[in-house]
């Protein structure tokens, strides 16, 4: 028993680091074409990447605000992941995530503002991820019942949603002079200043724990309940998930509801956690980063929580490097590590499983006439 | 002599699929290549159009030697193969297709004109008539694949190869093939056709060559032969499968026809994937106690009648009862709850999720059942479950957290027995159960397979292997084109004796 | 008169469009996703500026930009057909990689973070041609012909034949000894060089390089693609249809008849609708995004 125990172990170890050498590559490529970027500005990239580490990791405001951006490349990670775990694209991140923001935004507003702050908070989240949800069960329901492309219709969406809800706020909703809408009157989340002074002055807020409850809540229900294992069979194999009696494209669309809310949640973090208000492109570029994120963290949630913590660091980064080099540098980076992870991922897995092979020769001996 | 190939082997790492074969092919004659799957008739042919090069032996075309060709050399020299799988472009023309790579032009552009006037002129000179000015996808099966044909004459083959060119083909598309294929040998074209049919062979052949495991049997000249004795030599086993007299009056009283059937199907009728009639009005039971063995060459319908047991395909009429219960309606899931067990005919693509751990593949379909209310899997009972699975079914390595690609073929499918049947259910499919599995493992499922039966489960087995239907059934029903043509108890049955019904040279006896 | 004023400008919207639109096609047809069409053009735009700029000339700058359309299409082929990356994944990769280093070279060769200096383009504005100088831009006779042209080199010659082969159904065409890879990789440099142009025509009528510059419109050629079901003439005319809602919106910006944000959506649900199927359902080449 504690044999097997211990293999098991052996085997986590091994399916981690063996998941970990792919992103471990990109990262290390994108450090060498920063490194060559840096040096056509005439920077010494030790000084530069001196500086990055500096301006998050090396003080409490920096390290706050990479936090903060944390709490949403998480959710739009999640986001990626769980529609991915179903052999889904949900490239409408972008799109979820302000409707999350917008709906948390106008519940706030509507709610009195006696409301009690933890109901008012509640209520706001779930509005966030039933706006994020409804906004991905449209590509969800299309594919699930006309088979079309995810990835053109969430897409196609981003733009739709963001027109409508930038139309909403601008003609309806603004304060004058401002693409934002009036501060909210319940459901603030206090921020992490408010209770450890170091962080003072910097956007981080408790909303980064509403965040790894997701990624929590994402892992057990991708890893520990039926549905998770029924959306996991679909993504790997359709025809095996439809012989185990799986509903295929029921799974699809639930997945697709899933992933909207993870992304809708993202909303929260500028909404009831920093500003208090909508603002029209509050969150722009997160939505796809979140694709960077979920690669990187190979679809799993507890490594997405890390590799959002490495993205929004890279984003923090390029702030602090802005003055020696372009910010811009570190958006470079992020699609290099896309890049090179999107590439490296089915190579790498082509040699394991060649190598692995050629360990069970039996397994692979089935070659037919 | 068109082709003579002489001791040719071949090997695939470890399958050796051709060894030491002769093949004599006369100009102007159309010779069958016969043997059953696996037989290696397709990789000898694949050799010899170039798509493969032999490990061994010699390979001449028209005297010359052209061992270890490419597919460009062989089209060059006239050798034209016409695969089992049509590889047309649905949404290009007829003459398209055909001219696809060799294209007819007129400065810059194609030369459609002249392209489309080549193909009619080609169809009418070879009596393959097609329009060629139509799109593949609204071709029928057999204008589709007088098309394959064309494109390998468009190419200037003489030699023609074709790899079972009637398994899609309904009976007068069979006949417009043969006055077809007489046309092209009277006008001194050579044909090859490979083929498990014997009433084929015997219908166009002017030769007949054998092959059973990799080998090559037998040579006849068709004039001189019967159907009986080349399906002798295509079978081949020495032993005679006899069953004993104390055997067959134990089945009478083992299997039990007091209550409703373990499973009942009547009227079924089902469309295939290319919208022709894949069954046709097919009825059987399968009692409690009895193993209902279904004999036949694949593609005679027998994957969409497991399909539409199973749940995972529409019947357009008829219906499905398991322990008399009418299923006819009911998803995978219920019909699975309702006591159906399925050992799939292809792990790979449905049996298993090849990623998941051999724990988690043990619950594939079952997965409510290790579920809590909240939907929470118990984790606790399904890892007891896995390690007991793996005991009693001998799964090894015996480690339930290895993911499944990394098991042999024999325990990937001792994993799916495990599943199916180490639950309590009515009645189980065992597609293939054997296929790509050690010699042990077959032993083992066959154990099973007979437990089950003794336990009192039905059992419907389809098999292409007739030495496993013949070993292990009570009952044998024999399946062409979509029906049962024959269905008789296993103490009456041989290989000889239902070879015929195999291969349509005999039809329709019930017992 | 307003009418003809309405179909200049109308034109002069669609060039980008049907550049990026008949690059798309292109690729797609061979079976490669154009997701990747945004960046293309935004690097093409840049291209422009820069080669117009220290080139002196417009025509250097569209030699540059082609440049860089290749560069960025060469990187999309290495990623999908050499490693057989995802190709979803892939282009949205691009298209960010040159948002960020078109940005990162911006304050590198012009010293700004949002716009170039002033390039001179194709000229006409002070030959008195008024809405007519966009005609001597030969970008714009490009962006004409480019679909047309394309429906010929598809339809019409034994290129497009195997092209549209490869992309319905690879191992047919291979066969019968079409070279699929290098066939794919043909079609995915074509389509990076079209949607180049597209962006130089971008850049070269504002007469400078402004931070994303591009805006989205290679989205919306890949809209008026799937739109005009891959068929290059119906692609055409779906980018004509595009540029002449948006005139519209342009010139009746004062009436306030529909909130002009409405009119921008037309081609995102036109899409949505296609794929769903509501009338005729728009139908992806076969092969479209499976390298094996």
């Amino acid at each position: 028993m504690s044999t097997s125990a211990s293999s098991r172990a052996d085997g986590w170890l091994r399916r981690a680091a063996q998941a970990m050498l792919a992103p471990v590559l990109a990262v290390a490529l994108a450090m060498v074409v920063g490194d060559l970027l840096i040096l056509t500005y005439g920077e010494s990239p030790a000084t530069v990447y001196h500086l990055l580490l500096e301006g998050t990791w090396g003080n409490w405001y920096g390290f706050g605000q990479v936090l903060y951006k944390t709490m949403t490349l998480t959710c739009t990670g999640l986001a990626f992941a769980y529609a991915g775990r179903a052999g889904l694209f949900n490239v409408g991140a972008e799109g979820q995530l302000a409707a999350g923001g917008f709906a948390a935004a106008l519940l706030g507003l509507w709610l009195p503002a006696a409301t009690p702050a933890v109901l008012a908070i509640l209520l706001c989240i779930a509005a966030a991820m039933a706006a994020g949800g409804a906004a991905g069960a449209v590509p969800g329901v299309l594919r699930a019942r006309f088979g079309a492309s995810e990835v053109i219709v969430t897409i196609m969406l981003n733009f739709i949603l963001l027109a409508l809800l930038n139309y909403a706020v601008a003609s309806h909703l603004s304060v004058p002079e401002t693409l934002h809408t009036e501060e909210m009157r319940a459901g603030f989340v206090p921020r992490l200043g408010e209770t450890f002074a170091v962080f003072a002055g910097s956007a981080a807020n408790w909303t980064i724990v509403i965040a790894v409850v997701a990624a929590v809540f994402a892992w057990w229900k991708l890893f520990r309940t039926r549905s998770g294992y029924e959306l996991r069979a679909v993504g790997l194999q359709p025809d095996a998930a439809e012989y185990g009696g799986i509903p295929v494209p029921r799974t699809w669309f639930r997945a697709m509801v899933w992933s909207g809310a993870f992304a809708g949640l993202g909303g929260i973090n500028f909404v009831l956690g920093y500003k208090h208000y909508y603002e029209e492109g509050f969150a722009a570029g997160s939505g796809f980063l979140g694709i960077a994120v979920a690669l990187v963290g190979r679809n799993h949630p507890i490594g997405i929580v890390i590799s959002a913590l490495l993205f929004a660091t890279l984003s923090q980064g390029g702030l602090a490097v802005n003055a020696l080099v372009p910010k811009q540098l570190v958006d470079i980076l992020q699609a290099v590590v896309i890049l090179a992870v999107a590439t490296a991922v089915p190579e790498v897995q082509r040699l394991l499983r060649k190598s692995a092979a050629a360990l069970l020769p039996s397994a692979t001996s089935e070659a037919g006439t | 002599m068109a082709v003579r190939m002489s001791q040719v082997s071949k090997r695939f790492g470890a399958v050796q699929a051709n060894r030491d074969v002769t093949l004599e092919v006369a100009s102007g004659e159309i010779h069958a290549l016969v043997g059953e799957n696996g037989a290696g008739k397709s990789t000898l042919m694949h050799i010899l159009s170039g798509l493969h090069a032999p490990s061994g032996g010699r390979v001449e075309v028209l005297g010359r030697d052209v061992t270890g060709w490419d597919t460009n050399a062989a089209i060059d020299a006239g050798v034209g193969m016409v695969h089992q799988h049509f590889m047309l472009v649905p949404t290009l023309t007829v003459a398209e297709n055909l001219v696809l790579g060799r294209e007819p032009t007129r400065g810059l552009q194609l030369d459609e004109a002249r392209a489309v006037a080549d193909v009619r002129a080609l169809a009418e000179r070879t009596g393959l008539r097609v329009d060629p000015t139509r799109t593949v996808a609204e071709l029928s099966v057999g204008e589709a694949q007088r098309v394959e044909i064309l494109k390998v004459l468009y190419r200037g083959a003489r030699i023609l190869i074709l790899d079972e060119p009637t398994a899609v083909l309904s009976p007068p598309e069979v006949d417009d093939l043969w006055t077809v294929l007489r046309g092209l040998r009277a006008q001194g074209d050579t044909i090859i056709i490979i083929t498990h049919k014997l009433d084929e062979v015997v219908a166009i052949s002017d030769a007949i060559t054998v092959m059973r495991d990799g080998r090559s049997i037998a040579r006849f000249a068709t004039a001189d032969t019967t159907p009986r004795d080349i399906a002798r030599a295509m079978v081949g086993r020495d032993v005679v499968l006899a069953l004993d007299v104390k055997h067959a009056a134990a089945v009478s009283s083992r299997v039990r026809t007091d209550g409703p059937a373990a499973l009942a199907v009547r009227d079924l009728s089902v469309r295939g994937d290319r919208g022709t009639r894949a069954i046709e009005q097919l009825s059987f039971a399968v009692q409690p106690g009895e193993i209902l063995g279904i004999a036949g060459v694949e593609g005679n319908g027998q994957t969409e009648l497991l399909e539409v047991i199973a749940g995972l395909r529409r019947a357009d009429r008829g219906t499905v009862h398991i322990g008399g219960q009418d299923v006819s309606l009911l998803t995978v899931r219920a019909r699975s709850d309702a006591g159906l067990s399925h050992i799939p005919e292809d792990r790979h693509r449905r049996g298993l999720v090849l990623d998941y751990t051999v724990a988690e593949n043990l619950l594939l379909g079952r997965q409510h059942h290790f579920a809590s209310k909240l939907g929470t899997l118990d984790h606790d009972k399904i890892a007891r479950h896995a390690e007991h699975q793996v005991k009693t079914f001998d799964i090894r390595p015996p480690d339930p957290s290895l993911p499944a690609r990394a098991l042999s073929g024999g325990n990937q499918q001792k994993v799916v027995i495990a599943r199916e049947m180490g639950r309590a259910f009515t009645v189980l499919l065992a597609a293939q159960p054997t296929r790509g599995v050690d010699v042990g493992a077959i032993e083992f499922i066959h154990a099973r397979l007979r437990a089950a039966r003794d336990a009192g489960k039905g059992v419907l087995l389809v098999s292409a292997d007739l030495a496993e239907v013949l070993a292990l059934s009570d009952r044998i029903a024999v399946m062409y084109e979509g029906r049962v043509v024959c269905l008789l108890a296993a103490a009456q049955c041989s290989a000889e004796r239902l070879g015929p019904f195999m291969t349509g040279a005999e039809h329709a006896v019930a017992s | 008169m307003i009418m003809l004023a309405f179909l200049l400008q109308t034109i002069r919207i669609a060039i980008p469009y049907l550049l990026a639109a008949a690059g798309g096609v292109m690729s797609e047809r061979v079976g490669v996703i154009a997701l990747g069409l945004e960046g293309m053009m935004l690097a093409g735009a840049f291209g422009a500026v820069l080669g117009s700029y220290y080139g002196g000339s417009a025509w250097i700058g569209v030699l540059c930009a082609m440049a860089a359309g290749l560069f960025v299409a060469s990187l999309l082929a290495l990623c999908t057909l050499r490693f057989r990356a995802n190709q979803v994944v892939v282009g949205i990769a691009i298209n960010l990689l040159v948002i960020g280093a078109t940005r990162f070279f911006l304050r590198l060769a012009f010293d700004s973070a949002s716009n170039s200096p002033r390039v001179d383009g194709f000229g006409g504005e002070g030959s008195g041609m008024g809405v007519m100088a966009s005609f001597s831009n030969p970008l714009v006779w490009l962006g004409l012909v480019s679909l047309p042209a394309l429906w010929w080199l598809l339809w019409r010659t034994p290129f497009g034949l195997r092209a549209r082969a490869v992309g319905e159904k690879p191992e047919a065409a291979a066969t019968l000894g079409v070279h699929v890879g290098a066939l794919r990789l043909r079609g995915v440099l074509l389509c990076g060089v079209l949607a180049s142009l597209g962006g130089a025509y971008l850049a070269l009528d504002q007469h400078q390089f402004t931070d994303s510059m591009t805006a989205g419109r290679g989205f919306i050629a890949l809209a008026a693609i799937i739109f005009g079901r891959w068929m290059p003439l119906r692609v055409a005319a779906a980018c004509l249809l595009f540029a002449a809602a948006e005139t519209l919106q342009i010139q009746l910006q004062g009436f306030q008849l529909v909130p002009s944000q409405f009119v921008e959506l037309i081609p995102y649900v036109l899409t949505i609708v296609a794929l769903a199927g509501v009338v005729g359902k728009s139908v992806p080449p076969a092969a479209l995004g499976k390298v094996e």
